[in-house]
């Protein structure tokens, strides 16, 4: 199976999503001729013409509003923010007409549309490009919120997202687009709302999303040679979030630790957390910890970045916290 | 315009007897705007606008029966019970809507500009809002992208002196603000809002442009409410005096266009008092229609927030048109 990046498996999951349907087109700052902010976009100016692939002014309220309204009419947008951090200018078409124009409309309109861009911490940006938005779009209905972790998930989960027929917001991770991983040649897609169970182990459950899965299995691996061996459940999607496998996996290990790319306050483990103690109360063995950024906004300096992010220590110690280790 | 405004006195009527909840915003004073206008438009072209919608959805050809229902919050209603008086949507109708939130749905004007583009089509989306709106920033951004990329769509500004209550003197550092166009290298026009032949000629310069040349067009239509800006709103004697009010009274779109009909010899007292009676008689029935309709079923609640998703299923490829 060929192993390619994250970037590589998004750009082929436009490509071909462009090639199977004239309805969808790339909207966004600079993904045209500049070929895109992180080069997701690379090469499809070339191969679909300034039509479909199309570079617009700095204006993110104004160009997501344009996505919207296309998408009343019968076309497929996906609108690319720069990064989700810009994207707060947009989160009024995003949450305001996008998320609730169908039910407004009494179902007369749907919005298949999706938004898209980096999401979270990369290193050293400081504050105002450095935040973790699942939270904020998870708690409004009308809109999925996608969050992939792995080359594999971030194609078949791109490729899901341009089919539906709803709004999706789709987070990927700046921090990951150079990662590597198998995807196959064949055509696939990974429905939305499915959790991946990315390692089986009978101790504890780490459940998380996004970027935070691949910092889950890091820390999975180094807890193994301690002989303890975790459940990674990534939820790839968080809004519907897969209850099921959350249940499942804590019914097995009778223990959670919730690892979250951002703040504690009213993130996504607070409604993890919720859905364990409604769901696992008679099954669980300890109470959940939670692992988030602390609750500052991000720091440039580079060891108070570090001390303010989620890192495979602080997961390492969680767990052995719930297994009353230490 | 008749039956806007017919159709409007009695929703003011329900809404002072409970029937009708929420915020309600009537278009009573400004019925020459959406006539005008909508009067030339052809069914395949778009009308999106603003949460004062009533009238212009009745222009569209909207049921009076189904946007009674609407504002009464029952099933029979254009959008289910579920938008109310700000959300008056018809698809089939392309028309796309009552949006609430000030300047949000200019974007998406711009949007369906776009998409007409997208095809190669030669419809016309036609923009409402008010004069408020262009102190928002999303009407800057939709408009200069419509500029940028020569969209055809025809932006109308219903200048009715008022936003809420703050004045336009009040809130805009220029006061013809038609020339805001001027930034976007947008063709701008200004026109009479009370007089319908004057909103016609202007509107259908605009519709041509956008139609044979692709262009956008930015629309003051200089008009007046002669009500509240919503049902809680006084008529006058705030922001406004009455002594205002009854000067633009004077000037009563309806008025106009009877007394130069009467004087043409197109309309007898006869002929128009017998399309009173009948456009009474309407929204008469749109009213017991509403009372009728059921209230939406509980199990409505979660119907509607999002649709059947064809995620996992590999379709054969879909052409734009």
């Amino acid at each position: 199976m060929p192993v390619i990046t994250y970037r590589d498996a998004l750009n082929q999951a436009l490509s071909e999503e462009m090639h199977r349907d004239d309805r969808v087109f790339l909207m966004g700052e600079e993904v045209a001729v500049y070929q895109g902010a992180y080069k997701v976009s690379k090469g499809l100016l070339q191969e679909f013409g300034e039509m479909r692939v199309v570079d617009t002014p700095i204006t993110e309220l104004g160009f997501a509003g344009v996505g919207v309204g296309a998408a009343m009419v019968g076309l497929r947008p996906i609108i690319e923010f720069m990064t989700w951090n810009f994207a707060v200018l947009a989160l009024d078409q995003v949450l305001n007409s996008a998320a609730k124009l169908l039910y407004m409309s009494g179902g007369q309109f749907n919005i298949p549309i999706v938004f898209r861009g980096p999401n979270g911490a990369a290193l050293q940006l400081s504050a105002q490009h450095s935040q973790a938005f699942e939270s904020w779009l998870a708690y409004v209905p009308g809109i999925k919120v996608v969050t992939p972790g792995t080359p594999y998930d971030a194609k078949g989960l791109l490729k899901s997202a341009i089919r539906d027929d709803n709004p999706v917001c789709f987070l990927e991770g700046e921090m990951l687009y150079n990662t590597k991983g198998e995807v196959p040649e064949e055509e696939y897609l990974i429905p939305l709302g499915k959790a991946d169970l990315k390692r089986e182990g009978e101790h504890c459950s780490i459940i998380t999303n996004g970027k935070m899965a691949l910092l889950a299995m890091q820390a999975a691996d180094q807890l193994a040679k301690d002989g303890i061996n975790v459940d990674v459940v990534d939820l790839r999607t968080v809004r519907p979030m897969d209850v099921d496998a959350i249940k499942t996996s804590v019914e097995k290990t009778n223990r959670a630790v919730v690892l979250e790319e951002g703040w504690e306050i009213c993130g996504i483990g607070t409604q993890v957390v919720d859905y364990i103690q409604r769901e696992c109360f008679d099954h669980l063995d300890a109470p959940v910890i939670r692992i988030h950024q602390a609750d500052v906004p991000m720091p440039y300096a580079k060891n108070l970045e570090r001390a303010a992010k989620p890192d495979i220590p602080k997961t390492i110690a969680a767990v052995r916290k719930v297994m009353y280790l230490d | 315009m008749l039956l806007q405004r017919r159709f409007e006195e009695r929703c003011a009527e329900a809404y002072a007897l409970g029937k009708i909840g929420g915020f309600c915003h009537l278009y009573i004073g400004q019925e020459a705007v959406s006539t005008g206008s909508i009067s030339l438009l052809r069914p395949d072209d778009y009308i999106i606008t603003t949460y004062r919608d009533h009238g212009q959805a009745l222009a569209r050809g909207m049921s009076p029966r189904v946007v009674m229902a609407e504002l009464f919050g029952r099933i029979d209603g254009c959008a289910r019970g579920k938008g109310g008086s700000m959300h008056m949507f018809d698809k089939s109708l392309n028309f796309l809507g009552g949006h609430g939130i000030v300047g949000a749905h200019v974007p998406l004007a711009t949007g369906v500009g776009f998409a007409i583009k997208y095809r190669g089509g030669d419809q016309v989306c036609v923009c409402f809002m008010g004069e408020s709106v262009v102190n928002t920033g999303a009407f800057h951004e939709a408009l200069n992208m419509a500029g940028l990329w020569k969209l055809p769509v025809v932006y109308i500004i219903e200048n009715n002196r008022y936003g809420m209550g703050t004045a336009l003197e009040r809130a805009s550092a220029i006061h013809d603000i038609f020339e805001r166009g001027s930034s976007y290298n947008i063709p701008r026009e200004q026109c009479d809002g009370q007089d319908v032949f004057a909103v016609r000629s202007a509107v259908r310069e605009a519709i041509d442009r956008a139609r044979t040349e692709s262009l956008p067009t930015l629309l003051e239509v200089r008009t007046y409410r002669f009500m509240g800006h919503s049902m809680s709103d006084a008529v006058s004697g705030t922001y406004r005096s009455k002594a205002e009010l009854d000067e633009y009274m004077k000037r009563d779109p309806i008025m106009l266009l009877r007394m130069q009909m009467q004087e043409q010899g197109e309309l007898s007292e006869d002929d128009l008092h017998k399309l009173d009676e009948e456009l009474k008689a309407t929204v008469q029935d749109a009213w017991d229609f509403a009372e009728q309709s059921p209230e939406p079923p509980l199990e409505a609640l979660y119907e509607d927030v999002l649709v059947d998703t064809t995620s996992d299923q590999i379709a054969e490829p879909v052409a734009a048109d």
